[in-house]
């Protein structure tokens, strides 16, 4: 048989450059992750002490200070957030999967949902500061939580519809059969037989929400004293990681890229718990 | 879906058909309930555009589309374009797209191809961790660490080769401190480059081992493989996964913010600081009055709508593509 060595030894040739550079860019990408990870440990670690949890943000030019006016005022804002979108997407996530195959109103919902997800989150910072900040009461705990919400619900309605739909539709049918009626079968058999699927979208949206900043700019502010009170300007992580990051002193600086790395961590350990939620539901 | 309800009611029982008839009461609130929540998130769209429209009016009344194109951002004398800032969005944008989706690609072949199977899950859980991690942090990131590597070891030896060439030399003029539109660029790339590449990683493994395995066993090489039948087959997906990046890299504001300079001037080379929509915003929005701040709104509005046809694009060919392949 006629062989053609020539053409062979092209498309080995061929392989050989596309396997390398692919393993390359794979190669690149863990660097990445490596470097950024290293970076903030090694400025990170060396500015967290005990002081970082129990002083408030230090005014401009004066020694020492900490963070816990921004961790109070950003776990209140994300526990609140939580509160009130859990229950607005998983309901919204439920009518998709269950009612929204054949409803005109669910495939445009769908279609605005997706985009949602990836909307500006800066955008919806402005909104925010257009129908709550500038209208009423101001810079508030409560718009940060508003514009949090906004980026919160759209990922547990996707992530809700798209767990019940992996559930089977005979266990639908089974119930059905008993003569249950349908809030039933949605709530106590479908919603239960995904719930950890559930519980990871929830988890990856609290991550998500947890290091955004440009929504908090304009909306919750920040606030140089320790606050509890969510209907005034509140401190939060992010913002304050950005302030002090550009300004010029040394001691702010500091505190910045610890808050950084405490973000960081809080966000890999939340995306790691989803991920091992989510194992157990398969291995189950 | 109406067998709960009807099959009491043909045996007559008067107990039953009440509890029929409570039920399908229930029912319909539940099922109204759920359709209200879901229409919240509509109403929270419609919201966004009609009251950024309402906040930017003042802009637009006084400059029309010309805002779109008019070169100035001028506080002092309330003279406001958008043509700088939606440059400097597309530049970096662009530039992310263009470094992020051939890393991308290849890192979803080796995931999906070359990988050792005890190495797939490790791997790719990196990956995605490295796309949850918070964009403030790639920014800082790119200020305090990248930006001086960037400037030594990148800016002054490109300038130096390609500088004076003609043609293509003014792209590398400018002054070599880190800060700029390639900078921020770069950046943005490794920021949308997990979510690019874990989209494709993704469906490229729903592709059928039997597609892949019959064309290995014509003799066809991995690259052939990945690059005939796996990039064909999946099409749809990997553009939805480059659009999504894009997205992203349009919007993003933390991670350019801090290294793309935000100079209010149209840049001229790729070393030169410019601006983007989301860092303008956050950077004078906190500051601005009256005029200003409509113009901000402006700015806003503006990006809403650019990422939202982009967005809409993608679906749209998603759903055109499907359609052609007949699945």
């Amino acid at each position: 048989m006629e062989f053609n060595q020539s053409l062979y030894r092209k498309r080995r040739s061929a392989n050989a450059i596309g396997l390398t550079l692919s393993m390359a860019s794979m190669a690149l990408g863990l660097a990445v992750l490596l470097w950024i990870l290293f970076v903030l440990l090694s400025n990170g670690l060396a500015a967290v002490d005990l002081n970082m949890f129990t002083q408030d943000t230090p005014a401009p030019g004066t020694e020492g200070g900490g963070l816990r006016n921004a961790i109070v005022g950003s776990l209140m804002m994300l526990g609140f957030t939580v509160l009130f979108s859990t229950p607005i997407g998983i309901l919204a996530g439920i009518y998709l999967s269950e009612y929204g195959d054949t409803s005109k109103t669910a495939e445009v919902t769908r279609f605005v949902t997706d985009i949602m997800l990836s909307a500006p989150s800066i955008v919806l910072g402005l909104f925010v500061y257009a129908i709550a900040v500038a209208t009423v009461g101001g810079f508030s705990g409560w718009a940060g939580t508003l514009a949090l919400s906004l980026i919160a619900v759209p990922v547990i309605v996707r992530t809700t519809e798209n767990m019940l739909r992996l559930v089977p539709g005979g266990l639908r049918e089974a119930a059905f059969a008993l003569g249950a009626p349908r809030w039933k079968v949605s709530t106590m058999v479908t919603l239960r037989a995904a719930k950890s699927g559930v519980m990871t979208g929830l988890l990856l949206a609290i991550a998500r929400i947890s290091g955004e900043t440009a929504p908090l700019l304009f909306t919750a502010l920040n606030n140089q004293f320790f606050n509890a009170d969510m209907s005034k300007p509140m401190a939060n992580l992010p913002v304050v990681i950005f302030q002090f990051a550009m300004s010029p002193y040394e001691n702010w600086i500091r505190l910045a890229w610890a808050g950084a790395l405490l973000i960081t961590l809080a966000v890999l350990v939340l995306n790691i718990l989803a991920r091992v939620f989510f194992r157990e539901k398969v291995a189950a | 879906m109406t067998v709960p309800d009807d099959a009491p009611a043909q045996t007559g029982n008067p107990q039953m058909i009440s509890i029929a008839r409570r039920q399908r009461l229930q029912d319909m609130f539940f099922h109204r309930v759920t359709q209200a929540f879901s229409l919240l998130v509509l109403v929270a769209l419609l919201g966004i555009i009609v009251s950024l429209f309402i906040n930017a009016w003042p802009a637009f009344q006084k400059f029309g589309l010309r805002f779109i194109w008019y070169v100035e951002w001028d506080i002092i004398n309330e003279e406001f374009g958008a043509a700088i800032a939606i440059v400097g969005t597309l530049a970096s944008a662009a530039i992310a797209l263009l470094i992020a989706v051939p890393l991308a690609f290849g890192i979803a072949l080796f995931l999906t191809e070359t990988c050792p199977v005890w190495l797939r899950r490790p791997l790719g859980t990196a990956i995605e961790l490295l796309a949850a991690v918070p964009s403030i942090i790639y920014g800082m990131f790119g200020l305090f660490v990248f930006a001086p590597l960037y400037a030594d070891y990148f800016q002054v030896p490109v300038q130096k080769v390609m500088g004076g060439m003609p043609l293509i030399g003014f792209l590398f003029g400018g002054s070599t401190n880190g800060i700029g539109i390639l900078a921020a660029g770069i950046v943005l790339a490794f920021m949308v480059l997990p979510f690019v590449a874990a989209v494709m990683r993704d469906v490229f493994e729903i592709v059928p081992p039997i597609l892949r395995e019959s064309a290995y066993g014509l003799g066809c090489t991995t690259w052939e493989v990945v690059r005939y039948v796996v990039l064909p087959y999946t099409q749809k997906g990997v553009i939805g996964g480059v659009m999504l990046g894009m997205g992203r890299a349009l919007g993003e504001t933390m991670a350019v913010t801090f290294v793309i300079g935000n100079a209010n001037r149209m840049p001229t080379s790729l070393f030169s600081p410019g601006t983007s929509i989301a860092s303008t915003l956050a950077n004078e929005f906190g500051e601005a009055a009256d005029f200003h701040i409509s113009a901000l709104f402006a700015l806003g509005f503006l990006l809403f709508v650019i990422t939202f046809v982009v967005l809409g694009l993608a679906k749209w060919m998603i759903v055109r593509a499907e359609k052609a392949k007949g699945i």
